[in-house]
């Protein structure tokens, strides 16, 4: 029994093909997390630095708002947002108790709200940066 | 040496024509029906072959045995299987077995999903091989033991650990009090239960579950549903179940479950395992809150 032979975890995210809806959904929601708490410490510091008075905050924003890089991570971060918050909903109908049958549907109904809402929010995000 | 007895049959019919024509003629018509009829019967068994081949299911076996020389690094090994109308992952692997290789060994028993021996994983994913049809798969059908267990040999897992988390939840009626007669259940709570009663311990859930691949400690799916048609279970009294949800109440108890219904698709049984951790959740939670 001592040398039997274990497989690690090769068989976990190497068979990321055969992932099911729940699964998707989980990893999803943990990526969407950990991006929102590094922003939120990204936001604090820029911020941070900009406190100096009205002139040193506006320049701060205006100069951030002038990169096509910033307005791209800006329809990022609400795609991000979006989705950790459609998840969450569903996982507090799934703490509920309520529709656990529907819990693919409801996987693939947050996921297609986020699509739609991030690709409403394209012309306003990246507005007059071009 | 038999070969020769009708040349010497037909020289002699040879040397003594006009007396044995006749004979000789009906016995070459004979030969020439034979020959017809075993041509034809030839034929018959190459389309059979070939139509048989067509019906074959190749199969992906997974093979490791750390004490023959040979296997001990993993492989897979390709089985051809002749199919017949519903033929089953393990009926495909006891044919192989018993006609291939010998050696090949897996854990089987009743063959009619009740057992719950042979669980594995086929085509990516935990099934029991007796409840799987191969008209259901793909080919290659690729069968290996189940994913996060010890791999003793070939598809055979080591189940210690799997047996030792079911153990763990007291997976049996108790009572404090001495009943008196017999203990009727309501059809209500009967039917509460139903389902949580269906577990047959294959550890295919076991084997989904991200978090008890990651968690030794956590108790598993399985574990956490026998815990519920215990708990559940309005016979056994309020002691009773306070003492099932301190086990259940634990760290690595219902708490790890991250609701990744890895475990509910793969049932065997049908069991919403999911269902029930979260309502284990939610009782525990609501056995630790108190508004006072």
């Amino acid at each position: 029994m001592s040398q039997s032979y274990n497989r690690g975890l090769i068989e976990d995210f190497g068979r990321w093909r055969e992932f099911s809806a729940g699964m998707w959904a989980w990893i999803f929601h943990k990526f969407t997390g950990w991006v929102l708490v590094g922003y939120l410490f990204t936001h604090i510091a820029v911020l941070s630095t900009a406190l100096t008075g009205a002139a040193a905050y506006t320049e701060t924003i205006q100069t951030l708002e002038s990169l096509l890089v910033v307005r791209l991570l800006e329809v990022g971060l609400l795609a991000v947002a979006v989705f950790h918050i459609l998840n969450g909903l569903r996982l507090l109908l799934v703490d509920l108790g309520v529709g656990l049958h529907a819990q693919d549907k409801s996987f693939y109904a947050s996921l297609a709200l986020t699509g739609a809402i991030v690709v409403a929010s394209v012309p306003t995000f990246v507005a007059g940066v071009f | 040496m038999s070969t020769q007895v009708p040349e010497q049959v037909e020289e002699e019919s040879s040397a003594d024509a006009e007396q044995q024509s006749a004979a000789q003629q009906s016995r070459m018509e004979k030969k020439r029906q034979n020959a017809a009829a075993r041509e034809s019967q030839e034929q018959a068994e190459a389309e059979e072959k070939a139509s048989s081949e067509e019906d074959t299911y190749l199969l992906k076996v997974f093979r490791y045995d750390p004490e023959v020389a040979g296997k001990q690094e993993p492989r897979f090994d390709d089985f051809h299987v002749p199919y017949h109308k519903g033929m089953t992952v393990l009926d495909a692997l006891m044919y192989a077995r018993d006609h291939y290789d010998s050696s090949l060994t897996f854990r089987h028993s009743c063959r009619q999903a009740i057992c719950g021996s042979d669980a594995m994983f086929v085509n990516g994913r935990q099934r029991l091989s007796c409840k799987t049809q191969l008209s259901d798969l793909e080919e290659p059908v690729r069968v290996e033991p189940l994913p996060h267990q010890e791999v003793v040999k070939d598809l055979v897992v080591d189940m210690e650990h799997f047996y030792d988390q079911m153990e763990a939840v007291e997976p049996y009626f108790q009572t404090n009090d001495l009943p008196e007669g017999e203990q009727l259940q309501s059809r209500e709570n009967r039917e509460k239960i139903k389902m949580s009663t269906r577990c047959i311990w294959c550890g295919a859930c076991m084997s989904s579950c991200n978090i008890a691949a990651g968690d030794n400690q956590y108790l598993g799916p399985a574990a956490i549903n026998k815990a519920y048609r215990f708990t559940m279970d309005e016979r056994e009294g309020e002691e009773m179940k306070q003492h099932r949800l301190e086990i259940l109440e634990q760290e690595h108890g219902v708490w790890r479950c991250q609701t990744q219904f890895s475990c509910t698709e793969v049932c065997p049984k049908d069991i919403p395992l999911t269902e029930h951790i979260q309502e284990l959740k939610r009782e525990a939670v609501k056995n630790n809150l108190k508004f006072w």
